[in-house]
């Protein structure tokens, strides 16, 4: 485990981590929500884009702002913030996804007093021409909103670094989802996961550089394989319980791909560094699988889903989503349909941050490893 | 029957809204006609979610049928646990819409009061109002394997810029050339002229008819307007609803000349925040009146209005998107409460109700902050019911009695 330790140790207190970089660095911590932040464009601004997950605490504060029918994400982020334990953030972004984002930015917004604010109201359809006008009009009404916000100019130059430091952790964190996939004894789900939480919240130039020093370790390594476990692929939205890829991995099974916006989604696709920069962060946006809050015709997750399955010869899918989480609940039936059609066994974990269900997770997994 | 139950207590009688069977008789025809087989009236059918641009349908000679209106009228006629529960069989999960579970589980049994809505040959989408919306529309075009087209109105938490004018008004635009392909036909604009002349008419009637319970007492009250909502919903941009509403105003204009109240005795004036506990409205009605509380205003039958303000009649197609962008649920919170406040003050309500919506996160979260400012701003006592627009599991009788019961007491 020593080889993820710097990651270990970022995860293991998040805030904390965010809070020395602050004193350290004197620059600004923006807090955001999804993975269709331009994380590019806070990084360019001098700034440390900090994914906001939700500490997973109990909730008292937020209960009297939001009903027991939001999701955990939404009513622990807001705990997290009432209880002043994101007190290092100097902004918070949302961008626009599902129904209980959009009022959590409104809640937020009322409740809190971070001083910048920005609402990225994405499109949310994302396969036309007017769409893709707009989402570029949306990033760079961001930059201004930045530069204005923070009194500062962010150039193309700037913006071009800040391009080139995040393809590279992409590049290496898609690296990392191969070893994962070829020899999940070198890297397990449970440390990837963490080097994932930990590169949404770390400074980017250190997490491209802590990154390959760990790929060319892994690399160097030897293990004997266990080629017998199950292999399986993630599908659903913001798995931030570890204890559900250790599950995973002691029921025989092994991860070999996932969709989620902590996961896959945060890496796929590069963005090009030459020419108009606003509309290449776009073009990424545009041609990556969509968060099912999008929508990019009616069969593209699904499609995604049956592709990753073969590409990965995967015997089996899981999804796991949130609890109240509307976009992916709608979702289920049809992929799970698709999947049956073609023969590939699923199973649905409706998971709540703040309650770890790790025991009934375990006698499920374990029952659905055997099945497979 | 005995001799007693055929007399009609002429007070109660008197109180009744007259209009009440003629909106019925509309409301039929319009379903005959849209259940007729399309041989028949060789129209096309529409599906179009609540908030969205009926107008240029009418224009096309389409049949818009509202999936929503459906999902209220399965609520009404308590037909929704059945229906929700199996789409839960489907693997639907409980907590999402109640509207959107009955609908996708009607589909697939014709179910629901007049057995099922006409099979669409296009779905039109605006995610106004909510994103289930775009997820539910997305369902019956993979069911019924038809075009769908969505019209995305971004968020107006703060403001309506000039970038998403743009984006709104060329998605305006695609959309005519949308039904345009699948009917056949050029899109007639001098026609959009009268068919906008006559959305705008019937938007003012209904904000009209809504403003008569400023008067004490007032002649009707919400759970009237949630009955007399489903024209403006389904016929906005017709004669008809121009013609039906200019009646039903008429009417409570009569009933204040004559001073009919709808309640016996009305002592205190409520706004009801959010969409109608529909296989409730009788209970609630009755619980309210026995208190001599009359819901005299709601936010909800006032948001088919509620962007009026951005609508330039002259050019009706040219201010489509802002007005369809600018509806109150597709803006931030405090947008929200302010829109309270100004009815609380408008309707001198002493009171306001909120019904905490498990099927509707976009109206409901965020109304505890509402509640809150409104103590601030205008210091009445204010209610939150749990419940659910039409799933009947989410409704405690005994819980939201007792609630009332003590809310009264504040009110005193």
């Amino acid at each position: 485990m020593e080889r993820i330790g710097i990651f270990k140790q970022i995860v293991s207190n998040p805030c904390e981590y965010a809070r020395n970089w602050k004193e350290k660095t004197r620059g600004k911590v923006i807090g955001n929500f999804c993975s269709y932040t331009p994380e590019e464009l806070i990084t360019a601004a001098g700034a440390l884009p900090f994914r906001i997950l939700g500490s997973g605490a109990t909730i008292s504060k937020a209960n009297a702002f939001l009903q027991a029918y939001s999701c955990s994400l939404v009513r622990g982020a807001l705990e997290d913030s009432l209880e002043g334990r994101l007190n290092f953030l100097d902004g918070t972004v949302f961008p626009h996804t599902c129904d209980s984002i959009q009022r959590l930015s409104d809640i937020w917004r009322m409740n809190t007093n971070y001083a910048f604010h920005a609402d990225l109201i994405m499109p949310v359809k994302l396969d036309t021409e007017s769409a893709e006008q707009y989402m570029i009009s949306v990033i760079r009404k961001f930059r201004k909103d930045l530069e204005t916000g923070f009194g500062i100019r962010i150039t193309d130059e700037m913006l071009k670094k800040a391009i080139q430091t995040s393809n590279q952790v992409r590049a290496s964190l898609a690296k990392l989802y191969e070893i994962r996939k070829n020899s999940p004894e070198k890297l397990k789900s449970s440390e990837l996961h963490t080097v994932f939480k930990a590169s949404m919240v770390m400074d980017r130039n250190q997490l491209a550089d802590a990154l390959r020093e760990l790929i060319t370790f892994l690399e160097d390594e030897k293990i004997a394989e266990t080629p017998n476990a199950k292999r399986i692929v993630l599908t659903g939205g913001l798995c931030s319980m570890p204890d559900i890829y250790d599950v995973i991995e002691s029921s025989n099974g092994a991860v070999v791909w996932d969709d989620f916006c902590t996961g896959s989604r945060y890496f796929e696709g590069q963005i090009n560094e030459e020419g108009d920069l606003e509309k290449n962060i776009a073009s990424r946006y545009i041609s990556r699988i969509v968060c099912p809050a999008k929508h990019s015709g009616i069969y593209a997750r699904g499609n995604y889903l049956l592709d990753k399955v073969r590409e990965n010869h995967a015997d089996g899918v899981i999804f796991v989503f949130l609890k109240f989480c509307d976009p992916h609940s709608f979702d289920y039936p049809y992929m799970k349909e698709m999947l049956e059609k073609e023969g590939i066994p699923s199973m649905l974990f409706e998971i709540e941050e703040q309650t770890s269900s790790g025991g009934q997770l375990q006698t499920r997994c374990e029952a659905f490893m055997e099945m497979l | 029957m005995t001799l007693t139950e055929k007399i009609k207590d002429p007070e109660k009688e008197k109180r009744k809204i007259k209009s009440d069977k003629k909106m019925r008789a509309l409301m039929t025809d319009y379903y005959i006609e849209a259940k007729t087989p399309k041989a028949q009236t060789g129209k096309k059918i529409a599906w179009i979610t609540s908030g969205g641009p009926v107008e240029p349908l009418q224009v096309m000679d389409v049949i818009p049928v509202y999936p929503e209106n459906y999902g209220a009228m399965i609520g009404a006629s308590k037909m929704g646990v059945e229906l929700c529960e199996k789409a839960e069989q489907m693997g639907y999960s409980s907590d999402l819409c109640s509207y959107a579970r009955a609908d996708i589980a009607s589909a697939t049994v014709n179910g629901g009061p007049i057995g099922g809505l006409p099979e669409p040959d296009m779905l039109v989408c605006c995610n106004n109002i909510c994103g289930t919306v775009l997820k539910w529309y997305e369902v019956q075009a993979r069911y019924y394997k038809v075009p769908l087209f969505i019209l995305d109105t971004p968020i107006c938490h703060t403001e309506y810029n000039p970038d998403m004018k743009r984006y709104v008004t060329t998605q305006i635009q695609e959309y005519i050339s949308f039904l345009e392909k699948i009917c056949g036909k050029r899109f007639d604009y001098d026609r959009m002229t009268e068919v906008g002349k006559l959305s705008v008419q019937g938007q003012r009637l209904w904000q009209e008819i809504l403003d008569t319970t400023m008067n004490r007492p007032a002649p009707m009250t919400c759970f009237d307007a949630f009955f007399h909502l489903a024209m403006i919903v389904t016929l906005r941009g017709t004669q008809i609803a121009v013609d039906f509403y200019e009646s039903l105003l008429a009417e409570m204009k009569d009933r204040i000349a004559q001073g009919i109240g709808m309640l016996a005795q009305e002592k205190y004036r409520l706004v009801w925040d959010n969409l109608p506990v529909w296989y409730r409205l009788r209970w609630l009605s009755d619980k309210f009146s026995a208190h001599s509380a009359c819901l005299v205003a709601d936010t909800y039958t006032s948001g088919w209005c509620s962007s009026m303000q951005y609508l330039d009649e002259n050019d009706f197609l040219g201010s489509l998107a802002e007005m369809y962008t600018r509806i109150f649920l597709n803006t931030g919170t405090d947008i929200m409460a302010d829109n309270i406040v100004k009815m609380v003050e408008k309707y001198e309500a002493d009171g306001v109700v909120f019904h905490s919506n498990r099927s509707c996160k976009p109206y409901s979260l965020g109304q505890y902050d509402i509640q809150r400012i409104i103590q601030e701003k205008v210091g009445i006592p204010t209610l939150m019911i749990e419940a659910d627009m039409s799933d009947e599991r989410n409704f405690s009788e005994s819980q939201i009695e007792t609630r009332i019961d003590a809310f009264i007491e504040m009110l005193k």
